[in-house]
């Protein structure tokens, strides 16, 4: 039976779609109390003092903690799981991320209280009677202005605001002799604006103590059950981890945004203790926006160089990249390793330097965010490789065309180096844009461009060839970029005396459809029925470890650490096999769910020789009992999933609004498990992916307020906004994990963004614009037309 | 996004709701919800007391009557949408109605409810004011009507006084050579209007005897922009007539501004909407 390369159902959406997923905020214990955490209204400001008499007095409150409260238990701050160090090698500037703050605000959102009370509601009408007096101080917004002497500073250790500053790549005298020596430079300033996560779900938290066993139990939206429960154990509240579990139950959607630990976890764990009951805690869409780590917010400046003929020669990029008020988990590693990291692209560029500096404002945290990094870095390659065609007069897609690193499989050619510390895996970059180029109909769309442009019509096309590093990755590699944990994978398969398999996978399903797509890995490598495997995750409790789910990587790693424990399965099956058909291992072949002698029709059947593994009575000799193998694995490369995307758009010349009127992408994610999930990924990708280059964007005002921080407000794609997407694949497998792929999560939403903007700059062509920032609003176009 | 406390109260008929709202002081009646319920939960509006007027026959119901159509306040979105009688007659509304929220706003938010709370950038006062409604209210002296153009005072601001209850929409059905239509440019995150132009039309060979222009979303309030009625009046119904008569779309009133729409830009959408509007209006 082969389950590999099918489209089958989802098992999860009978649950999904009936209602009965169970989500954090469904779980209900017995004496559970509700915290609300009240939020400095303010983006920079002094506490000079917090009274809670009144609150505390209300009926149904019962417990207030203030920061104060906090810091005299002595408990550390969230810790940040990347060190970035400056070029001069000092460490990056740490600042304290305290769970309650005592002393000061550091943005709008900062965590100034936490009530509990016997209800949510008496909760929330308590925390508008606690009187918190601030004193407000000026606030600074903008990474490239926060580092100018004398704005506010968000830290004091943090002079200029400055958190690190890092370069990558070829030494910039280099790169500066072969942009001197260049025909023609295009360059290029932009913001990549911040976007906000809204995944479905709202964070939650339940903290449980139990004091006849000193065991804690954490229930939470996270993408990452076992890293939470290693830095708030290890680091935060100095628990040990064998007392604490972390279940991270059917949660709705992430987007990077519930991979780190944030400081409501620790606070209900700790409360627990402390009141001896259950704490829950439940964000809502309010405070979703203002607290969920927030995505991008670069601000750069990018110059290519060409010779004559248009071949690149160099590429030079400065970018501010602001980390918001705190270090998120991950937030150093997105603007430097996951950005400078891609700045090749799928270019031969031969000299490339990346200079970043990462700022603390008075905002929410960044972090990574759907592709982290991956669609910074491709959004100024793909703007600078179509700005230089326009003014090059090249045609785009021929100039990429000539740039880009011919075509390897990773296994007779080797990987392609990069100049930006990468080896890519294996790679067919012509293939996807000429597909590409073949589905939109190039040379068609161009006749029919020139005859709308007579009649006044504003027709684009725009193109987005791109290139990502997923399946992060050998811990020994990531660990010498500053990572402070490992990136591996650990994937449990036991099969039960009835030869039914139960997966324990430390990667974790938030929409991704894991217990599908592992299950069809299982089936089909066993041979066995798809019904007669249980994907677990999520539960510190039953999974081993884990590394959870972020950068495409599930699949990759934690999809390769359940065939290693598969092939273990396997190997300790033949020998089983092997004493009951009275033949040699080395004479079996497995295949349709049973082990024959090669040659002959003597066969036994997995279910059988499970059982036998759990009833030994006539086993070989020597032979553990039981069939239950683990596996961790560790990848030995990245994994580079690419494509290229095409839009073409229509501009409104009355109101400046952009229709999408066709989007194209092909992609290559190596091999395909299920290739409807992964057209739903990329549909998803896409969406999102196209939202930034359209609508979205969160709008900080002067003061450091969130102004557009409803759905009121804040713009998010929807159906009626999008075309029916054209999608296609091409496969080049993964050359170093036993499946061959290489993710699909975030392909779409790193490809589609550049494509959409660079639409819209080829409709403007006509009015001689070549730049305009994102998210491209009627208003922002029509001005641009207008001016 | 929790509600303060409140009382909840489900009236059983339009007398009770009536005295309920007269005996408590601090109560606000309860529709569709779409506007109160967000509201509430942002503690924009913390009332004591919420009265629920959804289930009332009395406020339900799309009739012809005496040369209008009666609109019943509890009508919701969605039924005006569908409505083949609101189709025929003054079809401008169906389409209207058509472009509000998404279907689970249309299915649950009533005409009634948004026109007491008067978004200035709600659909239907537009609407209202070129098809020169009347809207009918109940309070305890009894029932009075006020016109449209009575009726909206200022930035979610009415004629309906605190012990009232809006019941009805009076809408004449326009003469003979009438053609009417609604165009919006819409806000994309909440899909109100930036700006929502409703024209209704009566011509006599090609002639335009009658003019009505209104405009939403562009003020504090919706306006009748009757510069253009003027200009259009008499006239010719041409593209050159019209180009020439929306020049005056957003004079005489305070523009708006904000991330969507610029004073500068939203003047511009209103030019360009009632254009549009008055062009499809055909």
């Amino acid at each position: 039976m082969t389950f590999i390369g099918k489209s089958v159902k989802r098992v999860e959406d009978q649950r999904f779609l009936t209602g009965k997923g169970r989500y954090t905020d469904d779980i209900v214990l017995p004496g559970m109390t509700y915290a609300y955490i009240l939020r400095s209204p303010y983006a920079h400001a002094k506490i000079v003092s917090i009274d809670t008499s009144k609150a505390e007095a209300m009926d149904g409150v019962v417990k207030i903690f203030t920061g104060k409260d906090i810091a005299a238990a002595g408990i550390n701050g969230v810790p940040c799981g990347w060190q970035v160090n400056f070029k001069n090698g000092d460490t990056m500037k740490e600042p304290p991320h305290p769970l309650l703050v005592a002393d000061k605000a550091r943005y709008a959102g900062d965590g100034v209280a936490m009530i509990i009370a016997e209800s949510k509601e008496a909760a929330r009408d308590a925390a508008d009677m606690v009187d918190v007096e601030y004193e407000e101080l000026d606030a600074v917004t903008n990474a490239a202005d926060a580092v100018a002497d004398g704005k506010p500073l968000v830290h004091d250790d943090a002079p200029n605001n400055m958190c690190f500053d890092w370069e990558l790549g070829n030494p910039i005298d280099e790169v500066n002799a072969a942009m001197s020596a260049a025909d023609h430079i295009t360059s290029l300033e932009f913001t990549n604006q911040r976007v906000i996560p809204n995944a479905m779900e709202p964070r939650a938290a339940i903290g449980q103590y139990e004091d006849h066993s000193g065991k804690y139990t954490l229930h939470t939206t996270s993408q990452n059950p076992h890293l939470t429960r290693l830095l708030m154990c290890a680091f935060v509240l100095g628990v040990p981890e064998h007392k604490v579990r972390v279940v991270a139950p059917d949660v709705g959607g992430g987007f990077g945004s519930k991979i780190f630990h944030y400081a409501e976890e620790a606070l209900v764990i700790w409360a627990s203790k402390q009141l001896n009951r259950p704490v829950k805690w439940t964000s809502d869409r309010s405070e979703a926006f203002l607290t969920d780590a927030h995505g991008r917010d670069h601000i750069s400046k990018a110059e290519m160089g060409f010779d004559k003929d248009g071949n690149i020669l160099a590429l030079r990029v400065k970018t501010h990249a602001n980390l918001g008020a705190y270090l998120s988990t991950f937030a150093p590693c997105v603007p430097t390793w996951l950005h400078g990291t891609l700045l090749q692209g799928l270019y031969t560029t031969p000299k490339i330097n990346v200079d970043v500096t990462g700022v603390f404002t008075h905002t929410t945290p960044v972090d990574a965010y759907r592709g982290a990094g991956r669609p910074e870095a491709t959004y100024l390659l793909e703007r600078l490789l179509d700005k230089a065609a326009l003014e090059m007069k090249r045609d785009p897609a021929e100039l990429r065309l000539q740039n880009f690193i011919p075509a390897f499989d990773g296994v007779e050619e080797e990987g392609y180096m990069t100049q930006v510390a990468l080896q890519y895996d294996s790679g067919n970059y012509h293939g996807v844009l000429e597909r590409a180029l073949e589905m939109v109909g190039y040379e068609d769309f161009r006749k029919e461009q020139a005859a709308a442009r007579e009649e006044g019509r504003l027709l684009g096309i725009g193109f987005s060839t791109y290139i990502e590093a997923c399946g992060i990755a050998p811990s020994a590699v990531v660990g010498a970029l500053g990572a402070r944990a490992g990136l591996y994978e650990s994937a449990q398969v036991r099969v039960q005396p009835t030869g039914k398999v139960s997966v324990y996978s430390g990667s974790h399903s938030h929409g991704q459809g894991h217990e599908t797509t592992f299950a069809q890995v299982v089936a089909d490598k066993l041979g066995i029925p798809l019904e007669d495997v249980e994907i677990v995750h999520g539960d510190s409790e039953a999974v081993a470890f884990g590394m959870g789910t972020y950068g495409s990587r599930s699949l990759a790693v934690g999809g390769s650490a359940i065939v290693r424990s598969i092939e273990k399965v396997l190997e300790k099956g033949a020998q089983i096999a092997a004493h009951k058909l009275e033949a040699n291992p080395e004479d079996l072949e497995y295949a349709g769910g049973k082990w024959t002698v090669k040659g002959t029709d003597k066969s036994v059947a997995f279910g059988d020789v499970a059982l036998t593994a759990y009833v030994p009575h006539d086993y070989p000799q020597g032979l553990e009992p039981g069939m239950d193998f683990s596996s961790f694995y560790d990848p030995a490369n990245f994994t580079y999933p690419f494509g290229a995307h095409i839009a073409i758009v229509e501009v409104d010349k009355d109101t400046g609004k952009v229709s999408l009127k066709r989007f194209i992408a092909v992609d290559d994610v190596g091999n395909v498990i299920n290739p409807m999930i992964v057209d739903g990924q990329i549909h998803g990708g896409l969406a999102q992916g196209i939202g930034q280059a359209l609508f979205e964007g969160a709008i900080y005002d002067e003061y450091g307020q969130l102004t557009n921080g409803s759905y009121m407000d804040y713009t998010m794609p929807r159906a009626d906004d999008l075309p029916s997407f054209e999608v296609d694949r091409q496969v080049t497998p993964c050359p170093h994990n036993p499946l061959g792929v290489k993710g699909a999560g975030e392909a779409g939403c790193i490809g589609s963004t550049p494509a959409v903007v660079n639409a819209v700059m080829d409709a403007l062509a006509p009015f001689g614009i070549k730049d305009l920032e994102m998210p491209m609003t009627p208003e922002r176009v029509w001005r641009t037309m207008n001016s | 996004m929790i509600p303060t406390g409140f009382t909840y109260h489900r009236a059983s008929s339009l007398k009770e709701a009536l005295d309920l709202l007269n005996t408590h002081d601090d109560a606000k009646l309860l529709a569709g919800g779409h506007s109160l319920i967000p509201a509430l939960k942002l503690r924009l509006n913390q009332p004591a007391h919420l009265i629920d007027i959804s289930r009332l026959d009395d406020l339900k119901g799309i009739k012809e009557e005496g040369g209008a159509l009666v609109i019943g306040a509890g009508v919701t979105h969605g039924e005006i949408a569908h409505s083949d009688l609101i189709k025929e007659k003054v079809a401008m509304l169906a389409e209207a109605a058509d472009l509000i929220g998404d279907v689970q706003v249309r299915n649950m938010g009533t005409i009634g409810g948004s026109l007491a709370h008067a978004d200035p950038a709600a659909d239907w006062p537009a609407l209202m004011l070129a098809a020169e409604a009347e809207i009918t209210v109940l309070g305890p002296k009894g029932s009075r009507s006020i016109s449209a153009e009575d009726f909206f005072t200022g930035f979610y601001e009415t004629a309906l006084g605190e012990d009232e209850v809006l019941t009805s929409i009076r809408i004449p059905i326009p003469p003979a050579g009438t053609s009417t239509s609604y165009q919006k440019f819409m806000q994309p995150a909440s899909r109100f209007a930036i700006v929502g132009c409703a024209a209704m039309i009566t011509r006599t060979n090609g002639t335009c005897d009658r003019v009505r222009v209104a405009l939403t979303g562009v003020a504090d309030k919706a306006y009748r922009a009757k510069g253009i009625e003027d200009a259009l009046t008499g006239k010719a119904y041409d593209t050159g007539n019209i180009e020439a008569a929306v020049s005056s779309a957003a004079e005489g009133v305070d523009v708006m501004s904000d991330h969507f729409a610029s004073e500068e830009y939203r003047s511009h959408l209103a030019r360009v909407y009632a254009r549009k509007a008055l062009s499809a209006a055909s």
